[in-house]
């Protein structure tokens, strides 16, 4: 079994905005590209040209219909949500408690988990334990692989400096992933998830994970906005074309 | 440009920490690992988007692709299919050598031979060709990104019958705003991201322009501005919207209209834009059976004419202090004439688009399209904003702002690839400009070379069909103003192989490159002899009716030749259009690779400024394989065409750099506009500047343009815009750009259908063009339904492009195919429960013409008489480096086995091509089909095609990839 830190100086995580993504898999493979020359390369692909390719990936976006009640109609009350996953970097991880030989850690600095692969037997206990299946098995070197948070390019002083974020924040087209201090309530992500409502990922099972999910907006499928629902036929005389005639002798 | 320092990801949550410095953690963590020991900035070509990237290049081997911050495309961030360009460039199924077909056409026998043989059989064919004549050459260049290349080679060896894949792919789109307001979506203009409050995206399946509108959403998510998507399927950005419409296919001109029924009828439009800025107040010639019913009534001089009320007469329209009427109806000489506003108004005023005459046929609720014509008012007027930049307009008049109308528009193939999608889209135009929001803050914007007059030149050439040893007197590709431009003989029958500009197509401004292999199989209107080929899958998945196209291209005649006689193919991939070819050139990767993002084809501009790029080798191909564009230059040089050899006969120009570098299409215009001059300080014109490229190389591969605040707006009338524009050589004059709501060229078309004029349709075709070419925008049923039972096919039937995908590109790529390697049918629920249909159920997809089974997903989001699945997905067996049991093969599949090339034949008419019979656009998305459960369950998708070989020296692909691993043993060996 391996310990946790008591607390983290920093808590660096993601956040996620639910409203923005378009599951356009940027994110997914360019983190795939820079991880699989980065701190745990390769992220080994099996049978990449074959029946089943199945690869090492650290971050997977899936989509999902969400229907508010069980009425089907044309998106009434059904919404499409494109869902980012990755590691959560929790505050209490069970992937790295069960772990049985310390390859599995939380970094007291910055709180990032990660895995030593030279401590790693492969044993997958991780795995299990993690409730979202952010752990990912490199079945050709046989150890446990995840996200790290880009831990190489975030403090690399080989990139330039703008350059030191998560590899998945700097691709997001559509501007939806953010990274930065969550521990921090001043820091500039801890207020983008106060002012959106930011949730974690199911909470109640009492790991306390750092990344945060910013929740869709509400549709405005129905209200109109701020002006009238319809609109007037004009009522002067003459109709339209008398309309015209008005204005443009004003 | 709206330029956000630091690239569109540098939101203060997006920002790197602010010490950076690593922390003390003690487990030996390299948190500062060397990354690469090179980066070149090149454009991607995982797409048609042309965004800038930095390749990171350490031990030789790509590292690592990141977006260019500093790129006007992409400002720093890149899609899914950018960031796997590293799987793409080492691919096992990139082409290695020139090959010979040695067995049947389809046999997938070749020998490899050298580029010098490959070459002189090349050479001699066409050379032949050349002598005798030049048309028994079809040139189509597929997903062709330097087409001022490619037609102006096509021009030199004097052959008519070239275009790109523009035909098959969005010419509605471009031909329509063209005709209309002298631009169009994505490469011709884009939203106002930073302004609009309103945003209608229409029928935009998730390709094309794709960086660009995430940072746009992204932005006006940020804003709070409202996003209403219009579209069958609830995929992408369809469900980030705040409101979907889930629209029945092919009826989005009915909804259009509508919304303009519900403007009209409130007098919520822009008169004072509509006067200024449109042929609105042109009078239009009502005299039933003459030959000028319908044009513009203009004074000697050739300018229209508007009745001034001031003075109560017809008059030149811009005299200075008119008043013109937007109604009304008068006498001018005799003539009875009408403002055209006067004819539009009647028109959509008439109940027959009133939201609930609309509503059904739409599958949108009339509350529904009541409740967004209000929103677009709303935003329109009560909302509109102004800019406090001051600006003078063409008649030399000083405005102090710039007012604006913050609803902006965007549409893509989802409209265009309908046989309505010419007047469909011309009616999204006709929506913009009434609510006065073409090229005002917060509505739509041009980026240059756009806005062009309207229609833009020059007309297409070749209408003799080209001579022996001649190149052509123009541009075989152009626009077509009135029927005397038409490429028709004598007898009206088409001077091109694809029918292009002929009564069939006749505003075809991209060719129709889908009907090409039919009609040279055909022989209609005449055989040819070669056909050459570049990058477009079209024995596969770019073609329509794909197992007929494939007998097509194998069919022999009578005496056991090739009915297609010779097919000389390039590509960089072994693609399923491989083994049909006799002879392949093998092109290189975009990565290997020169390239020319040119403001004479298709240019990188924002709307902020006029910008160009290049493609620059960032590693040498270890293959015996050679660029294209440079194997074309070599080939015209060999042929001898003007141009490309100097006056010893020996070849002008090294290679395609050398072209990009050197090339003059006019004295001082070239295929770059940057850093041009002998010393590389002239803009957009100037001599070839022998360092161009280097600068191009210094400044991240691309330049720009930033256009002062004054001349970013209004550009269709800005006269500080139209003098830049005229200076660098984008238009003639700096005259105003007129929007033409009402277009004479089509009624041109019309009167000729009515026997006005020299060049009359046959016949057969009046009816055709009388009824297509309406002046005013119009809704038709898609055309299919005209001759098919819609009651037997009660569904439509779609295709999306992946966002992860760029066709059969992207799904030959090792990790785009871990995304997805299969594609489903989606059925909306209530469809499939009707249908007996469970989820992973089996079902047969029959269309008029043919099927396909299929498996099955049940989804709500999508419109209940629309199935759709994902495009190109479904391979043959045997290609792309792909084993014979890859997914893609057994379970995946294309739609494209039940659409048909050719309308449903009905009586004694003709089979006319399964386009947009304005513009010869292929109307993939009018396929009409039924579906039913499979009585047994399947395993494999249908229909299957034979295994095909792989050419000689391929590659076995590898079973295991640890891509990667090689950086991390430079790194560890180095420490």
């Amino acid at each position: 079994m391996t310990s946790l830190p008591a607390s983290t100086t920093r808590k660096l995580g993601l956040v996620i905005d639910l409203d923005t993504c378009v599951g356009c898999q940027a994110c997914v493979t360019n983190c795939k590209e820079w991880n699989t020359g980065g701190h745990m390369a390769p992220l080994t692909d099996i049978d990449p040209y074959g029946a089943e390719p199945d690869g090492v990936w650290f971050n997977r976006v899936h989509t999902y219909e969400h229907t508010e009640d069980d009425e089907h109609s044309i998106g009434a009350r059904s919404r499409t949500v494109h869902f980012p996953r990755s590691c959560l970097h929790c505050k209490t991880p069970a992937c790295v408690t069960v772990c049985p030989t310390g390859a599995s850690y939380k970094r007291t600095s910055d709180g990032i988990v990660l895995v030593d692969e030279d401590k790693c037997i492969g044993c997958k206990l991780c795995s299990w334990a993690c409730p979202y299946g952010a752990r990912e098995f490199d079945t050709d070197v046989g150890v446990m692989k995840k996200c790290t948070l880009c831990v190489d390019r975030i403090y690399n002083d080989n990139l330039p400096e703008e350059d030191r974020v998560p590899a998945c924040v700097a691709a997001c087209p559509a501007g939806a992933r953010h990274f930065g201090d969550l521990g921090d309530p001043e820091s500039p992500v801890s207020q983008l998830v106060a002012e959106r409502e930011g949730v974690d990922l199911m909470p109640e099972l009492g790991y306390g994970p750092t990344n945060k999910y910013l929740p869709p907006r509400a549709k405005r499928d129905t209200a109109s906005e701020g002006g009238p629902a319809r609109l007037e036929p004009l009522a002067e005389s003459g109709g339209f074309f008398g309309w015209v005639d008005r204005m443009l002798s004003g | 440009m709206t330029t956000t320092p630091g690239g569109a990801n540098a939101r203060p949550t997006q920002r790197p920490l602010a010490d950076t410095a690593a922390p003390a953690e003690g487990d030996g963590v390299d948190t500062a690992p060397h990354v690469s020991e090179e980066i070149k900035r090149t454009t991607c070509y995982m797409c048609a988007c042309r965004c800038g990237i930095e390749v990171h290049l350490d031990g030789g081997k790509v590292r690592y692709i990141g977006g260019n911050r500093n790129h006007p495309t992409n400002r720093g961030v890149l899609c899914g299919k950018g960031s796997a360009g590293i799987m793409q460039h080492y691919s096992p199924a990139r082409l290695r050598k020139p090959l010979l077909r040695t067995g049947d056409r389809g046999s997938g026998e070749f020998r490899e031979i050298e580029w010098d043989e490959a070459l002189k059989i090349a050479t001699d064919r066409l050379a032949t060709i050349r002598a005798t004549d030049p048309k028994r050459l079809a040139f189509f260049t597929g997903r062709d990104q330097s087409q001022s290349l490619t037609g102006w080679w096509a021009k030199q060896f004097g052959t008519p019958n070239f275009a790109a894949h523009g035909g098959f792919c969005s010419v509605n789109m471009a031909a329509a705003g063209l005709y209309t307001i002298g631009g169009s979506f994505w490469e011709f203009g884009e939203p106002d991201w930073d302004n609009a409050r309103y945003f209608l995206l229409f029928g935009v399946a998730e390709d094309h322009d794709s960086n660009p509108i995430k940072i746009g959403l992204g932005k006006l998510k940020d804003r709070g501005a409202k996003v209403v998507s219009v579209n069958p399927c609830r995929t992408g950005y369809n469900a980030v919207a705040d409101e979907w419409v889930g629209i029945r296919p092919g009826t989005d001109g009915l909804f259009v209209l509508a919304l303009v029924h519900e403007l009209l009828k409130a007098g919520k439009v822009d008169l004072d834009y509509l006067v200024r800025f449109t042929n609105a107040a042109h009078l239009v010639i009502a005299d039933p059976g003459a030959a000028d019913d319908g044009l513009i009534l203009r004074d000697a001089d050739g300018i229209p004419m508007v009745w001034d009320r001031t003075s109560g007469s017809a008059t030149a329209a811009r005299t200075p202090g008119i008043g013109p009427a937007l109604t009304g109806t008068f006498e001018v000489g005799g003539r009875t004439v009408r403002p055209s506003f006067q004819i539009l108004a009647e028109r959509y005023l008439a109940e027959g688009y009133a939201p609930e005459a609309v509503a059904e046929r739409c599958g949108v609720p009339a509350d529904q399209i009541r409740r967004i014509a209000a929103e677009l008012a709303h935003a329109a007027f009560d909302q509109a904003i102004e800019l406090p930049v001051a600006w003078t307009d063409t008649d030399g008049v000083r405005h102090e702002t710039m007012p604006g109308r913050p609803v902006a528009m965007h549409a893509m193939r989802g409209i265009s690839a309908h046989s309505n999608g010419f007047h469909t889209c011309r009616a999204i135009h006709l929506l913009q400009v009434l609510l006065g929001t073409v090229d005002v803050p917060g509505g739509f914007r041009s980026k240059a070379p756009f806005p062009k007059p309207v229609p833009p030149g020059p007309t297409p050439a070749g209408k003799d069909g080209g001579r022996p040893e001649t190149p052509l007197d123009g541009m075989p590709l152009g626009f077509v103003r009135t029927p005397d431009d038409l490429l028709v003989d004598e007898n009206g029958r088409p001077v091109r192989i694809d029918k292009a500009y002929s009564w069939e197509a006749p505003l075809s401004a991209h060719g129709l490159m889908h009907t090409v292999i039919r009609n040279a199989w055909a022989g209609d209107p005449y055989p040819i002899d070669t056909l050459f080929l570049f990058m477009a899958n079209m024995a596969w998945n770019s073609s329509m009716n794909t197992a007929e196209t494939i007998r097509m291209l194998t069919d022999k005649d009578e005496d056991g030749a090739y009915r297609i006689p010779f097919i000389l193919y390039s590509d960089a991939y072994y693609s399923e259009t491989v083994p049909y070819a006799d002879l392949i050139l093998p092109d290189t990767t975009y990565l290997e690779r020169h390239d020319c993002i040119s403001l004479l084809d298709r240019p990188i501009s924002h709307a902020d400024g006029p910008g160009d790029a290049i493609r620059t080798p960032v590693v040498e191909p270890d293959r015996d394989v050679r660029a294209f564009q440079t194997v074309l230059l070599d080939l015209g040089a060999r042929l001898g065409l003007p141009g490309m050899v100097d006056d010893d006969g020996s070849p002008k120009y090294r290679d395609y750099a050398d072209y990009i570098v050197n090339h003059e299409r006019r004295p001082g215009i070239g295929p770059l506009a940057g850093w041009r001059g002998e010393n590389g300080d002239e803009v957009g014109t100037g001599a070839p500047n022998p360092d161009q490229l280097d600068r191009y190389i210094e400044n991240g591969g691309f330049w720009t343009y930033e256009l002062p605040e004054e001349a970013r707006y209004y550009k269709m009338a800005n006269r500080a815009y139209l003098d830049f524009a005229t200076r660098m050589g984008f238009i003639e004059s700096p005259e105003p750009i007129v929007f033409q709501l009402y277009s004479e060229t089509l009624q041109r078309f019309r009167l000729a259908a009515r026997g006005h004029g020299d060049v009359t349709p046959p016949d057969s075709e009046r009816d055709r063009i009388e009824r297509y070419f309406d002046p005013l925008p119009v809704w038709y049923p898609p055309l299919l339904e005209d001759s098919v039972d819609t009651d037997a096919l009660p569904l439509h039937a779609l295709t999306q492009r992946p966002m992860h995908m760029y066709h059969s590109w992207g799904s030959q790529n090792a990790w785009l195919r871990q995304i997805t390697n299969e594609n489903r049918l989606f059925v909306h629920r209530e469809t499939a429960a009707r249908l007996g249909l469970a989820d992973d159920d089996w079902a047969v997809v029959e269309s008029e013409h043919g099927q396909v089974r299929v498996q099955v997903r049940l989804v709500d989001g999508v419109n209940p008489d629309t199935v759709w699945t994902w495009n190109a997905i479904g391979k043959r067996h045997g290609t792309w480096g792909l084993s014979s049991d890859a997914p893609e093969a057994t379970r995946g599949f294309l739609l494209n086995h039940a659409i048909s090339d050719l309308l449903p034949a009905t009586g004694e008419r003709k089979r006319y091509s399964n386009s947009d019979p304005v513009t010869g656009q292929a109307a993939w998305f009018d396929l009409r089909v039924k579906l039913t459960k499979c009585a047994t369950p399947a395993t494999i998708s249908e229909p299957q095609f034979p295994d095909l070989a792989a050419p000689p020296d391929m590659p076995t692909p590898p079973k295991v990839l640890s891509y990667g691993s090689l950086f991390r043993k430079r790194r560890e060996g180095a420490s």
